[in-house]
C-alpha cells in the first residue's frame, strides 16, 4: 500500500464517529463577522495604517505623478530602476535620462537585479484596515523577485479605485491562480526580544503613492 | 553543526527545574513575552467582530477536519492541475526520505529554507545532513538558532530564550563558520544585528537554487499555499529557487479561498500583533516565467490522524501555529520552551506532543501535567482549541490508560508507572467516603496523633509533598465540631 493510501485510510478509520451522509457543502457555515468595519475614510485609514508600519505615504495627482516618482528615486540616490513592461511610461517621464532603466526580464538573474537600486510598481488591490498593498504579477507590476530584491520600492495605489475597506474585500477582488505578494510595510522582524524592527531581507524602503485620478 | 536534538530530554518537570533556576531565561522570556501580550490584546481590540471571527475559524477548521479526506483529496487535484506535484508522508522518515531524494534529483547540495514548523518536527536539517545536503535557516530567529547549534524554544521566536547581546555574541563568533562572517564591531542594536543577517543571507539567497518551505494554509478549492512571513526571507526562498519544496502537515488545509478572510485577519493578530504582517506570499502550482519551475509539496501525516482519532484531542488539529498561548502561559514564563522537548513548546505543545508522539515516554507523558489549568490559553486562543479540556483528557489517559490511535492502529495504553500511588490513595478515599463509621473513625485517629504528623509524605507520596507544604490536621473534624456545637439533630439555631 502506497503512503496516499495508508494516510487516507488512517484519515478514513480517524473519522469513524462522522456520519456518512454529512455533507460539509449543504450545512451553511455560520460567518457572523463583519465584512468591513466600515471606515469612514478608507483612503485615510490605509495612508494611516501604511504609515504605522513605517511605509512612507504620499499623495498625489495625475499631473504631479512624474515628478514625485523623480523625486523618491533622486532621495535614494538611485542610478538604476527597475521598470514592469506595463508600466505607464508617464510615471517616469520626468526622472533623469542618467537613471538606468531595466527592463523586467524573466532571463534576469537575481544577483543582477541585486545590483538594481529601486523598482517602481502598480498594484492589484489596497487593504485599508491592514494597511497592505497586494500585487498580483499584472503587467504594471511584474515578476515577483522585481519588487523583492531591490531595496527600494516605489508602489502607486490608484484611488479610490483600488483601495478595499477589509481583508474579505481584497481577497474577493484577486485571482488566486495568480501569484501574490501582500506587503504591509518595509520587511520588519520581531525575533530580537519580540519588538519589532523594520529592515531585513526585502525593500527596507517602502513609498507608496495615493494617486488620486 | 546538525543542532541539539529533543530525543532523550528528561520529563518536564526535571527540565523545568534546571530552567527556573536561570535567571538570565526567565528575564528574557518575562521581558519578550509581556511586550508581546499587551500588544497582542490592543491589536485584537481593534477588531469589534474578534469573536464572531474567532467562532468562525473554529468552524472552518472543524469541517475540514471531519471531512479531512476528501479536502485533501481536491487539494492535490488542484495542485496537480497548476502544475504542482503531490507527495504523501505517513511518518517523519518518510517525509524526510522523499525530500532528500527530491534535493538530490536536483543535483544541489545546498538549500534555504524558510522557517517551518513541520519540518523542525519532522528533524529534516539533520537527515538532509546525512544525506550530504547543507540547509541554511534563513528566518532571523532560526538562523540564531542554527547559528548557537541550540534548539528553538517558541514557536514564532524560536531564538526567544536570547537577549540581544547573546545574539551579538553568536552572530559575531559563528557567521563566519556559515559563510559571510559578521561586520567588525557589531553592535547589539537590533537594527545592526538585522543589518548583519541581511548581508550574511544575501548571497545565499541569490545563488540558492532549491528552496524548503512549510505552509500556513492551503486552500483545497485552488491547490493555493499561503506563508505568512516578516522578514522577506520567505519571498526570497519561495520566488528565487528553481526547484521549490514545501512540507506540510495535512491539517493545514482550508476547503475555500473565501475562507483566508477569516484566518488572515485572526493569524497576524494573534501571533506578532499586527494588523498585518509585512509579506504574505500566496502561489498556485507554478507560473511561467515568474518564481520556481518546479513545485512539489510533501503532505505529512506523523500522529496527526491519530490526533484525529480522538474526539476531543482532535480540536488540537485547528492550531494555526500563533503562539498566543505560549505567550500568555505562566508555566511557559517560568520554564521556557526548551523543557517541554519538542518543537511545539507552551500549552499547546502540551497537549500536541503527547498525541502526535503517543504518551509512552516518560517526557510526554509528563507533559499533559505541564499546566496549572489556568485556562489564559484558552482564552486567547484564535481557533478556540479548548487546552485546559484536552490536557484533562490526557492526565486520564496518562493516568487510568485506555483506548487510541498510536501510528493508525488502536491500542490499550496501560496506565503510566508513577501514578499507582495516586490510583491507590483515590481507591482508598472512595472506600472511605463510602463507610461513614470507617471515616468517623480515621478522622478520630488523626487527629489525636495530629502532633506526629510528618512535614514530608513517606514512600510514594515523598515526590507530592516535596513540592509542597502538608495541610495541618485539625484537632477535629467538621463533622464532629457540628455535632459537638450543634447537637446531634443538626437543628441548632432554630
Amino acid at each position: 500500500m502506497n503512503a496516499r493510501e495508508v494516510v487516507l485510510g488512517r484519515v478514513r478509520r480517524a473519522l469513524a464517529d462522522v456520519p456518512r451522509e454529512e455533507d460539509p457543502e449543504r450545512e451553511p457555515l455560520e460567518r457572523g463577522y463583519l465584512d468591513s468595519h466600515q471606515p469612514a475614510d478608507a483612503v485615510g485609514l490605509l495612508a494611516e495604517n501604511l504609515a504605522d508600519y513605517r511605509a512612507l505615504v504620499h499623495r498625489s495627482t495625475p499631473e504631479e505623478l512624474p515628478g514625485l516618482v523623480a523625486r523618491l528615486l533622486a532621495e535614494r540616490g538611485a542610478a538604476s530602476v527597475v521598470v514592469p513592461a506595463g508600466l505607464p511610461p508617464e510615471w517616469l517621464a520626468e526622472v533623469p535620462r542618467e537613471v538606468r532603466r531595466v527592463p523586467d526580464e524573466a532571463a534576469d538573474t537575481a544577483r543582477r537585479l541585486d545590483g538594481v537600486d529601486s523598482v517602481v510598481t502598480g498594484c492589484a488591490v489596497a487593504i485599508a484596515e491592514t494597511g497592505t498593498v497586494v500585487l498580483d504579477a499584472g503587467p504594471d507590476q511584474g515578476r515577483r523577485r522585481i519588487t523583492l530584491v531591490p531595496d527600494h520600492h516605489v508602489c502607486v495605489v490608484v484611488v479610490p479605485d483600488q483601495v478595499v475597506d477589509s481583508v474579505p474585500q481584497g481577497l474577493r477582488r484577486l485571482d488566486p491562480a495568480r501569484p501574490l505578494t501582500w506587503i504591509s510595510g518595509p520587511s520588519a522582524t520581531s525575533d530580537i526580544e519580540l519588538d519589532r524592527v523594520e529592515g531585513v531581507h526585502g525593500p527596507r524602503r517602502l513609498d507608496v503613492v495615493l494617486l488620486e485620478e | 553543526m546538525s543542532g541539539g536534538t529533543y530525543l532523550g530530554m528528561p520529563a518536564f518537570p526535571r527540565a523545568a527545574e534546571a530552567a527556573t533556576r536561570d535567571e538570565r531565561l526567565r528575564a528574557n522570556l518575562t521581558h519578550a513575552t509581556h511586550t508581546i501580550r499587551d500588544k497582542r490584546a490592543r491589536a485584537v481590540a481593534e477588531l469589534p467582530d474578534w469573536a464572531e471571527l474567532r467562532a468562525a475559524g473554529a468552524a472552518i477548521k472543524d469541517r475540514t477536519l471531519r471531512h479531512l479526506d476528501s479536502y485533501l483529496e481536491r487539494l492535490e487535484a488542484a495542485v496537480t492541475a497548476a502544475g504542482g506535484q503531490v507527495h504523501w508522508a505517513a511518518d517523519a522518515a518518510q517525509a524526510n526520505e522523499i525530500v532528500t531524494r527530491l534535493v538530490l534529483q536536483t543535483g544541489e547540495r545546498e538549500v534555504v529554507k524558510v522557517k517551518s514548523m513541520a519540518t523542525q518536527e519532522l528533524g529534516l536539517n539533520a537527515a538532509l545532513e546525512r544525506a550530504g545536503v547543507r540547509a541554511f535557516e534563513t528566518d532571523l530567529a532560526e538562523l540564531i538558532v542554527q547559528l548557537g547549534d541550540d534548539l528553538p524554544s517558541h514557536i514564532l521566536v524560536p531564538a526567544i530564550h536570547r537577549n540581544r547581546r547573546e545574539i551579538r555574541d553568536i552572530f559575531t563568533e559563528r557567521m563566519g563558520e556559515w559563510g559571510r562572517p559578521a561586520p567588525e564591531g557589531l553592535t547589539d542594536e537590533p537594527a545592526d544585528l538585522a543589518e548583519a543577517a541581511r548581508l550574511h543571507l544575501r548571497q545565499k539567497f541569490l545563488d540558492a537554487k532549491v528552496g524548503i518551505s512549510g505552509a500556513n494554509f492551503m486552500v483545497a478549492e485552488t491547490g493555493t499555499m499561503v506563508v505568512v512571513e516578516s522578514e522577506g526571507n520567505g519571498r526570497m526562498c519561495l520566488t528565487l529557487p528553481e526547484t521549490l519544496i514545501s512540507v506540510v502537515g495535512i491539517e493545514k488545509v482550508v476547503p475555500t479561498w473565501r475562507d483566508l478572510e477569516v484566518f488572515l485577519q485572526l493569524l497576524p493578530r494573534s501571533s506578532t500583533a499586527e494588523r498585518m504582517n509585512p509579506y504574505t506570499s500566496m502561489w498556485t502550482g507554478t507560473s511561467d516565467g515568474d518564481g520556481p519551475s518546479t513545485f512539489h509539496l510533501v503532505l505529512v501525516d506523523n500522529g496527526r490522524t491519530d490526533t484525529l482519532a480522538d474526539e476531543v484531542g482532535r480540536q488540537a488539529l485547528r492550531c494555526i501555529r500563533c503562539s498566543a498561548c505560549l505567550n500568555v502561559c505562566p508555566v511557559y514564563e517560568r520554564a521556557g520552551g526548551h523543557a517541554y522537548g519538542s518543537a511545539y513548546p507552551g500549552p499547546i505543545g502540551a497537549i500536541l506532543t503527547p498525541q502526535l508522539r503517543g504518551v509512552d515516554t516518560v517526557l510526554d507523558a509528563s507533559l499533559p501535567y505541564a499546566s496549572s489549568l489556568c485556562g489564559a490559553c484558552y482564552e486567547v486562543c484564535p481557533v478556540a482549541i479548548d487546552i485546559p479540556e484536552v490536557l484533562v483528557r490526557l492526565r486520564e489517559r496518562v493516568v487510568e490508560g485506555g483506548e487510541a490511535t498510536v501510528r493508525g492502529s488502536r491500542v490499550r495504553i496501560r496506565p503510566a508507572r508513577g501514578h499507582a500511588a495516586e490510583r491507590a490513595a483515590m481507591r482508598a478515599a472512595r472506600w472511605a467516603l463510602d463507610h461513614p463509621g470507617a471515616l468517623r473513625a480515621g478522622q478520630r485517629v488523626a487527629g489525636r496523633m495530629r502532633r506526629l504528623q510528618p512535614r514530608r509524605l513517606p514512600g510514594p507520596g515523598a515526590a507530592w509533598s516535596r513540592t509542597r507544604d502538608m495541610p495541618p490536621l485539625p484537632p477535629e473534624s467538621f463533622r464532629s465540631w457540628w455535632r459537638r456545637t450543634r447537637g446531634e439533630s443538626g437543628e441548632a439555631g432554630r
